[in-house]
């Protein structure tokens, strides 16, 4: 099954782009995209599982942990696109990696679950607790996910970064749009895609 | 090739004898070495000439028609061409790789034909300071030629084309045996589909080095050492040799290991206030020292770390590595494991970087281990989770080909 934001990542990139997929898990992204786009891809995964079965697949991949940074592996621009698929939200210091993606290639890619979800603010706003839903299925006290934010978080963040999004695409979690969630992203959008690059003084 | 003297037997094209009553799932069974007398003269790059050389080494599994299917296996500093099986039925232990090689194991004889060859300067057969030196009728000794990484890469070439083969599936090896991969990429592109690099380093550090000075001093000042020529004084440098070996197993192994497998545990219950042995590892450590003294031999050791020592590819790139393994155009695995401290995966990363610099194809798994250096010889289960996939896809890209 793809996730909900494939469709709209995989419209983004070019034929043939090098691309760097950040906690890439098995690759199944990675695959989809040599499949549909012919990328060369780059996967960066450090779950032990993971990696065996990204190799496994034919895929390159690298063991490491995001949170010791990227920079050290990578040249300038080496990449046309680094993504970052459904993991920010774990990254240690996701400042810092967005800008050190950014280094490395010409754009980047973001997707995220939007903590902005109405269902979320309904669970934590009036029933009082940690919202568990499908895009955050974990308890609060066992997730991976330390650093959820809303759309609006990310682009402020962004915005204090000196990063300019180039596109923007909310989904829910069957990856319908509706008018609703066109005007209102922020309340009905369960998945947040980004295409962002450095802003050009 | 116009090859002369000993040629590959019949069996060497087909299975190994495999039969036999130590068979067991999962090993190529008894293994008999063969020898390959190369007379093509090797160009050193100390600039001195080997102008004919045997080199002994082994096969599992069998050549496939396409001749396609071919992997080598480079070993570190004190391995030889024996990799896996076992040589008699009572053999103690199989080849130093068994663990890795063998029907339905990571490198799976059943698919690839597997080659596994003693260094040239090697004291397992293959010609060596042991070997006569046809000017003076003599063992070589200390005047066997300084050999460098690339050396014996050349060497191995020759014996590929001798074995028929144009192109090797891969070529692996830890340790020294990584860099000789590293190199087999460098110096012949066209001839290493996959390079397999593991617990390696692109070069020696200072500490690196200095370890292998030790040793060597260990040897080169123990009074039966005569100046390498103890063979003539009918000696052998037992201690110096047994020092260098104790030093090495040092470096091989973590603290973490040590600490499990000796811990402070005296031989005896109770402390005897002399020099005896009497912690366990003491014990162990002379025990690896003195059935090495029997089994190797010292101008081989004083080689081998010099070749260690000398392997620095990038040295002739203006010591940029990305530089210098840039004709390779194999795939790259790159395996390290994290309590190795004297080939850390922070060397290996040098190595990833480098690659990924020039847009190499590369996948690199840093294994939690605490064995130190010798974890890369160990079964460890991801280990052998990722040599199994690469070697796996590997097979997979080889069958796909052949269909084409």
């Amino acid at each position: 099954m793809n996730r909900p934001d494939w469709d709209i990542v995989t419209g983004w990139i070019g034929e043939g782009a090098r691309v760097l997929d950040l906690g890439c898990g098995d690759g199944a992204l990675l695959r989809h995209l040599i499949a549909e786009r012919s990328v060369r891809g780059v996967g960066m995964e450090v779950d032990d599982e993971r990696v065996a079965r990204g190799v496994a697949a034919d895929l390159n991949i690298i063991q490491a942990d995001l949170d010791d940074g990227i920079r050290d592996w990578f040249g300038v621009h080496s990449f046309d696109y680094v993504l970052v698929s459904q993991t920010i939200q774990a990254i240690r210091h996701p400042e810092r990696l967005l800008g050190e993606m950014l280094d490395i290639a010409s754009e980047g890619i973001v997707t995220f679950p939007n903590m902005g979800y109405w269902r979320n603010r309904w669970q934590l706003g009036v029933q009082g607790m940690m919202p568990t839903t499908k895009a955050l299925p974990n308890p609060w006290y066992n997730t991976p996910n330390i650093h959820l934010c809303t759309l609006r978080d990310f682009e402020s963040l962004c915005e204090g970064l000196g990063i300019e999004i180039l596109d923007r695409a909310v989904v829910d979690q069957n990856r319908r749009s509706s008018p609703l969630l066109r005007a209102l992203p922020n309340w009905f959008g369960e998945h947040a895609i980004y295409r962002i690059r450095k802003r050009v003084p | 090739m116009n090859a002369k003297g000993t040629l590959m037997s019949e069996s060497t094209a087909k299975n190994p004898p495999a039969d036999g009553p130590t068979h067991q799932p999962g090993s190529v069974g008894l293994v008999a070495p063969q020898t390959a007398h190369i007379d093509t003269p090797l160009l050193l790059d100390c600039g001195r000439r080997i102008e004919e050389y045997e080199l002994v080494y082994e096969a599992y599994g069998a050549l496939n028609e396409r001749a396609d299917n071919a992997v080598l296996i480079c070993h570190a500093l004190s391995g030889d061409h024996h990799a896996a099986g076992r040589h008699r039925p009572e053999d103690r232990k199989p080849g130093w790789w068994d663990t890795a090689i063998g029907p339905g194991k990571p490198i799976d004889t059943d698919r690839f034909f597997v080659v596994c060859v003693n260094n040239l300067g090697g004291c397992k057969g293959s010609t060596g300071p042991l070997s006569e030196n046809p000017e003076t009728g003599r063992p070589y000794g200390p005047d066997f030629p300084i050999l460098t990484v690339r050396d014996w890469v050349n060497s191995q070439h020759a014996l590929m084309r001798r074995l028929g083969i144009s192109r090797w599936a891969a070529v692996a090896g830890g340790s020294l045996g990584g860099m000789q991969v590293m190199q087999w990429a460098i110096s012949y592109p066209e001839a290493v589909t996959h390079a397999v690099v593991i617990a390696a380093a692109p070069k020696l550090s200072a500490q690196n080095i200095a370890f292998n000075e030790v040793a060597r001093q260990a040897i080169i000042t123990d009074p039966d050492f005569h100046d390498g020529r103890y063979a003539e004084h009918g000696v052998i440098p037992r201690r110096g040799l047994m020092l260098a070996r104790m030093l090495g197993h040092i470096t091989y192994l973590s603290d973490d290991a040590m600490r499990a497998k000796f811990g402070r545990e005296l031989r005896s219950g109770k402390v005897q206030y002399g020099f005896d042995v009497e912690f366990q590892v003491e014990s162990y450590l002379r025990y690896q020292g003195t059935s090495f003294v029997d089994r190797f031999d010292a101008n081989t050791y004083l080689l081998m770390t010099k070749a260690l020592d000398y392997f620095d590819p990038a040295a002739e790139a203006d010591d940029d590595l990305a530089t210098a393994l840039a004709p390779a155009t194999a795939r790259f695995l790159v395996v390290s494991f994290t309590s190795d401290w004297r080939f850390s995966p922070v060397r290996s990363k040098e190595i990833v970087r480098a690659l990924l610099a020039t847009g190499k194809s590369v996948s690199y798994a840093e294994v939690e281990a605490h064995q130190g250096h010798d974890a890369f010889l160990m079964p460890i289960p991801y280990y052998h989770q990722v040599l199994r996939g690469y070697f796996d896809n590997i097979a997979r890209n080889m069958t796909e080909e052949a269909g084409a």
